[in-house]
């Protein structure tokens, strides 16, 4: 948070913001930010049961294991997280 | 007045004795010094009663970290063990003491013609007691506040420790190595740091006094009676003709100390006081507070600095060569400066010092912190203020301190059990939180040993605030931790005071921790249980009233907890009387509404002889838990109205319902409050017809406090079970004491009103006569008496309609009309209010009189200031414009616009409301035009309250009128070159579209160009408003097909994202919010995805937080926007979002 918005009325907005996951800040990392949309990505085949069945027929699965396959993969949609730089 | 002709009584006149009083009292006012009465009722000391001024008198000592002393290997003094012994000797003393006494008594009964008139005992007498008294304590007696002690013995001893060994060693030694390693004061004199000590002022010969033992006429030290010092002796006599003599010999002063408290003062007395400090040196400059500076080297500017202040802080006040000091008076120094600007600086300083105290704690270490900390609270000229300050401090520290503070905990334990039964509901709160993060810094087992010895402590005082503290230790470290101990306190067999104060602490325990005692309520009842038959009566008392607190706390669950009571108790209420039988019988009232049903009803029984017994009790206390054990019994779900009626109310009726019950506010509120719940079961008729006949009783208190209960009775049952005897009983009643009342007060009021709205129609007959009354009284010549009638007619407009008197109301009315012309406000008020309320029931057609007549009647009245006339006048109005505008020509309204603007000024947020709304009802009869251009011009004047009004009006009448009457005259008037004006336009605007919703998809084309001028413009507040009118705008259109418009306001919000302002800011993060609704999150990320990654972290900033604004608010629809950042990919991050490019 900068000094000047420290003390601003929107102080509360922004903790209440934090405390959700997927949302970001102004360090957040490529790798980070990405994961999320991938996350938000799967979750959201999983959730529209259209999307779910469009991804069956195309994979020739059925939708169960489309949707467990979609849960599974939310664990790291990206891989593993890069090492960190040192500085 | 002599009669002509007979001789003069007096030869000559003089000026009479009261003139010339009055100049003698005029010359003693100059001096008076106009705040002494306030700041000495800002003293805590000052307000508050002699029960809470025993804790000056009680004295602290160290505890000893029995954890550290283990690890020494080291022999401790002064902890448990001498805290036990001091306390022994302490009660032995008070027993001899009581002895003496008793033995004097004797004495003096036996000789009292030897001793006749005088009644000082022989001096071999009091050497004699004074022997025995040595002998029994086998010590040397505490020192007193009242004694001027022997100086060279003071000199000598070791303070800390009156027993005698104490006094023994008391020769010059080393000090013991101590764990703490407080100030090393290495080869010095034996001087202990003694934190109830006055600071000493640098000179070592002076008398220490012990702050802890101040009394009434020893520190109270206020200017008028304090003494003079030498210099102001100097400049009040005159300088020849005098001699100073020279003291006799052998004259030795009391009040020693006093000189060490005058010196720093004198010291800085050529001080000059710097003109830009306030009040304080105001003050001092109108000569009330001479000679107290505001400004201390080191410190700075205080914002008050005390007399009293200059005793404490007397090492600082004068300038010192910094390079002698050794490093620990340093560090004493420091902190003295640290506190003195927590406690008398400004709120920026002393939030820097306090900042300052807290992180260096643990350097400061918890000796010399507290040894300056707690002479302060002990201060007799305390105020809230400062104290709060300090505790804020102490609470600080001990965070910071942790377990360092141990040595310190029963000194901080007497400072602040004290605050546990002040009267002051955040000071209760304060000590709590102390007390609960002491006992987490100190640990469980460290807090019982420091407070053990005060259990059974000889003074009441500390046994009862050790008790409080107790509980609240007990809520910090969970009850089951405490469990143990408190068993074994309950069980004492040593004394009695240690049982009596363990059952209080589980009585303080639950009052509380309330419902929070439920699981472990079976142990918390059986530790106490067996209290109930012991021998003591101040045991048993307590130990009811422990359980009483216990059952109130676990209502309505954990009967079964008390199982083993339930027969004590009850076999107790037979064996006891007075104190001990009220107690049990609260007791008793607590657990029978957890009972069920069946139970609670033989209980009710058995307890019922016993308070119907005592229903004839003449003692006060008793009376009132009488009252309340017979609510809570009758409140019970097993007692049936059977029982009621036939077993309590007769002597219910017969001991309470007496005139004498209704002098005392506190009898007469218990009485009303049973006798309401005893209606709920035993029926609203059978209690009325018991005591109608009261009303016309002579005593008045009595008749309002019958007036009152019929009037609860009837609220909450209504009149459905009154028969016909009993309505003409009550309402001739009702009229009777509204009649005979002579104190006006709501009550009667209340009363009828209810009344008469509960019997609805069925008061037809009695109407007439109502209303004459009320026509009588209308004219009567106390203003109050003309009031009430119109409030009552107030209350009965609808019920006289209801009946269909509508020649009644009509002439009431015509009364009420006449009546306007009242000088008294608040009578008029009434009177407005009354003749709104016929109007609203009769309807504008049939008023009478004719809206037409009344309105023009009620436009100068709007004139008047006083609120509750503005109030009225203002709703009946609004009533007329919005019923019967046609009745008025539009002159008159215009009249009446010019007038509410003035309403728009109003304190009361009702009347501004109310006058706002009214301008919509007249806009709507008359047309927009003409209220508009009323409100338009209106955005020039001054008052920002009466603008921001005006826009709020002229927004309703867009409402009301159509927007399309409304905007293009806003737009016309935007164009004014007045920044105030444009401003007023915009928050017109952003009201309109406010209100309208939907509506203004009809508009957003014609207001773009002016909102496109009023988002570039460089002021900020115009480009805020502009950005809350999109808001409005966007969110009224959202799926209306306005996006081509939409989008271009968006582009000239979207630039402002980078304000600072926090409300500049708020409305434009607002605008983008709404922009997100009707443009789509795909066209805002698409904004937002520029600067998410920007170089400058403070673009960064403001983009992520819109990002995560837009994030939450469309989280699942945001997916298809996301870029394809697939080639980003590197190593084992594949960042391709592959269920994405899957097609069929």
């Amino acid at each position: 948070m900068s000094s000047e918005l420290r003390y601003t009325a929107n102080t509360q907005l922004e903790h209440l913001h934090a405390r959700y996951t997927g949302t970001g800040h102004a360090d957040l990392s490529k790798y980070d930010w990405l994961t999320h949309q991938h996350r938000d990505t799967l979750a959201t085949v999983v959730g529209h049961p259209t999307l779910t069945s469009f991804l069956a027929i195309a994979d020739g699965e059925a939708t169960g294991r489309v949707k467990f396959e979609m849960t599974e993969r939310m664990l790291q949609p990206c891989g593993p997280p890069p090492a960190k730089d040192e500085d | 007045m002599s009669a002509p002709g007979s001789p003069r009584l007096v030869d000559s006149f003089t000026v009479p004795k009261d003139v010339l009083k009055e100049f003698e009292e005029l010359a003693e006012e100059e001096n008076v010094d106009p705040f002494a009465e306030t700041a000495s009722k800002r003293q805590i000391a000052q307000r508050q009663s002699d029960y809470h001024n025993r804790r000056f008198s009680r004295t602290a000592t160290e505890s000893i970290d029995a954890f550290q002393a283990g690890k020494d290997g080291k022999e401790v003094e002064g902890g448990y063990k001498d805290a036990m012994r001091l306390q022994m000797l302490e009660k032995e003393e008070q027993r001899v003491k009581r002895a003496i006494e008793e033995k004097e008594r004797r004495d003096r009964e036996e000789h009292k013609e030897k001793m006749d008139l005088d009644k000082t005992p022989p001096a071999a007498e009091i050497e004699e007691a004074a022997k025995e008294l040595a002998a029994a304590a086998g010590t040397k007696r505490k020192r007193r506040w009242d004694e001027p002690s022997d100086k060279t013995e003071e000199k000598k001893s070791d303070t800390g420790e009156w027993s005698k060994e104490a006094l023994e060693q008391s020769a010059p030694k080393k000090r013991r190595s101590r764990w703490d390693a407080t100030p090393a004061d290495v080869g010095e004199t034996p001087k202990k740091s003694r934190w109830d000590m006055t600071p000493a002022a640098g000179s070592a010969d002076v008398a220490m006094t012990p702050i802890i033992m101040n009394a009434p006429g020893y520190m109270q030290e206020d200017k008028h009676n304090r003494y003079l010092t030498d210099e102001e002796l100097n400049a009040v006599l005159p300088s020849q003709g005098y001699a100073i003599v020279t003291p006799p010999p052998g004259y030795a002063p009391m009040m020693a100390p006093r000189q060490l408290m005058a010196t720093p003062i004198t010291e800085v007395g050529g001080f000059q006081i710097q003109e830009s400090s306030d009040a304080a040196a105001a003050a001092a400059a109108a000569g009330l507070a001479p000679e107290l500076p505001t400004e201390i080297p080191g410190v700075g500017n205080l914002a008050f600095f005390k007399a009293e202040d200059a005793q404490y802080f007397a090492k600082i006040l004068k300038e010192e060569d910094e390079t002698e000091l050794s490093v620990e008076e340093m560090k004493e120094r420091k902190i003295m400066r640290l506190l003195l600007k927590i406690k008398n600086g400004t709120p920026p300083v002393r939030k820097t010092a306090l900042r300052q105290i807290t992180d260096k704690a643990r350097d400061f270490g918890a000796g010399p912190l507290f040894d300056k900390i707690l002479p302060l609270l002990m201060e007799r000229t305390l105020e809230d203020q400062e104290r709060h300050l300090l505790v804020k401090v102490i609470d600080r520290v001990l965070y910071k301190l942790d377990d360092l503070v141990r040595p310190y905990v029963h000194k901080i334990l007497v400072v602040i059990e004290p605050l546990l039964i002040d009267e002051d509901y955040y000071a209760r709160v304060e000590g709590r939180e102390i007390i609960s993060n002491l006992s987490k810094a100190a640990g469980l087992a460290h807090m019982i040993s420091t407070m053990r010895p005060d259990i059974d402590h000889a003074d009441e005082y500390v046994r009862n605030t050790t008790a409080r503290a107790f509980s609240v230790v007990a809520s910090a470290l969970g009850i089951p931790s405490l469990l143990p101990f408190l068993k074994a306190v309950c069980r004492s067999k040593k004394s009695w005071q240690a049982r009596h104060t363990g059952i209080r602490i589980v009585q303080q325990i639950a009052i509380m921790m309330g419902c929070a005692v439920l699981p472990h309520l079976r142990n918390l009842v059986d530790c106490i249980a067996h209290g109930l038959s012991d021998e003591q009566q101040k045991v048993r008392t307590m130990t009811a009233l422990g359980l009483a607190a216990l059952a109130e706390a676990a209502a309505p669950y954990g009967i079964e907890s008390f199982d083993n009571v339930l027969k004590p108790l009850w076999l107790g209420i037979r064996l006891h009387r007075g104190k001990g039988l009220a107690a049990f019988l609260k007791a008793i009232g607590f657990i029978i509404p957890l009972m069920d049903p069946e139970y609670a009803s033989y209980y009710t029984k058995e307890v019922t002889v016993i308070l119907i017994r005592e229903f004839q009790t003449s003692d006060e206390e008793m009376k009132k838990i009488v009252l309340k054990v017979v609510k809570q019994c009758a409140a019970t779900e097993g007692v049936t109205p059977q029982y009621i009626k036939q077993d309590i109310l007769p002597d219910f009726f017969k001991a309470f319902w007496v005139r004498r019950m209704a002098l005392d506010r506190r009898n007469y509120r218990q009485v009303v409050e049973t006798t309401v719940e005893l209606a709920q079961k035993a029926g609203a008729s059978e209690i009325i017809g018991r005591i109608v006949n009261e009303l016309k009783d002579e005593a008045e208190p009595y008749r309002k406090m019958v007036m009152e209960t019929i009037t609860k009775v009837v609220a909450s049952l209504g009149a459905s079970d009154i028969d016909e005897r009993l309505e003409v009983r009550l309402v001739d009643g009702i009229i009777y004491s509204f009649q005979e009342q002579t104190t006006e007060d709501q009550v009667m009021l209340d009363g009828f009103g209810t009344v008469v709205n509960a019997l609805g129609i069925r008061v037809k007959p009695y109407l007439m006569q109502i209303v004459s009354t009320i026509l009588w009284r209308l004219n009567n010549k106390s203003a109050k008496v003309r009031q009430q009638a119109a409030d009552l007619t107030t209350r009965l407009a609808v019920v006289i309609k209801q009946c269909g008197e509508d020649q009644l109301l009509s002439k009431l009315g015509l009364v009420l009309f006449e009546q306007l012309g009242e000088e008294y406000p608040d009578t008029l008020g009434s009177i407005i209010a009354a003749e709104g309320a016929i109007a609203n029931v009769v309807g504008m057609t049939q008023m009478n009189p004719p809206v037409k007549d009344l309105l023009p009647r009620m436009t100068p009245i709007l004139r008047n200031r006083h609120e509750k006339v503005q109030e009225a006048s203002i709703n009946l109005i609004g009533r007329i414009a919005d019923r019967g505008a046609e009745f008025v020509p539009a002159r008159e309204w215009m009249r009446i616009c010019f007038e509410l603007l003035d309403l728009l000024k109003a304190h009361k947020k009702g009347i501004r409301r109310a006058a706002v709304n009214s301008f919509g009802y007249i806009a709507k009869s008359l047309g927009p035009q003409d209220v508009l251009s009323v409100l338009l011009t209106n955005l020039r004047v001054q008052e920002r309250q009466s603008r921001v009004c005006s826009t709020v009006a002229i927004a309703i009448v867009a409402e009301t009128c159509g927007p399309f009457t409304c905007i293009p005259a806003i737009l016309n008037e935007y164009r004014t070159a007045e920044l105030n004006v444009r401003t007023g336009c915009l928050k017109a605007l952003s009201f309109v579209f406010e209100y309208v919703g939907p509506q203004s998809a009809y508009y957003v084309d014609s207001v773009v160009t002016m909102l496109e001028d009023a988002l570039t413009d460089r002021d900020l507040v115009h480009r805020q408003t502009a950005s809350t009118i999109v808001k409005h705008l966007a969110l009224g259109v959202a799926g209306l097909g306005c996006e081509d418009s939409m989008l271009h306001l968006m582009n000239l919000v979207w630039p402002n994202c980078f304000e600072t302002s926090p409300h500049v800011i708020g409305a434009v993060m607002d605008a983008v919010e709404a922009m997100r609704v009707t443009l789509g999150p795909g066209v805002l990320l698409s904004y937002v995805l520029q600067g998410l990654f920007h170089p400058a972290r403070k673009v960064r900033e403001v983009y992520w937080r819109v990002y995560n604004a837009l994030y939450l608010g469309a989280e699942d629809a945001l997916v298809p926007f996301y870029p394809d950042l697939s080639e980003l990919s590197e190593g084992q991050n594949v960042y391709d979002r592959h269920p994405l490019q899957v097609f069929i």
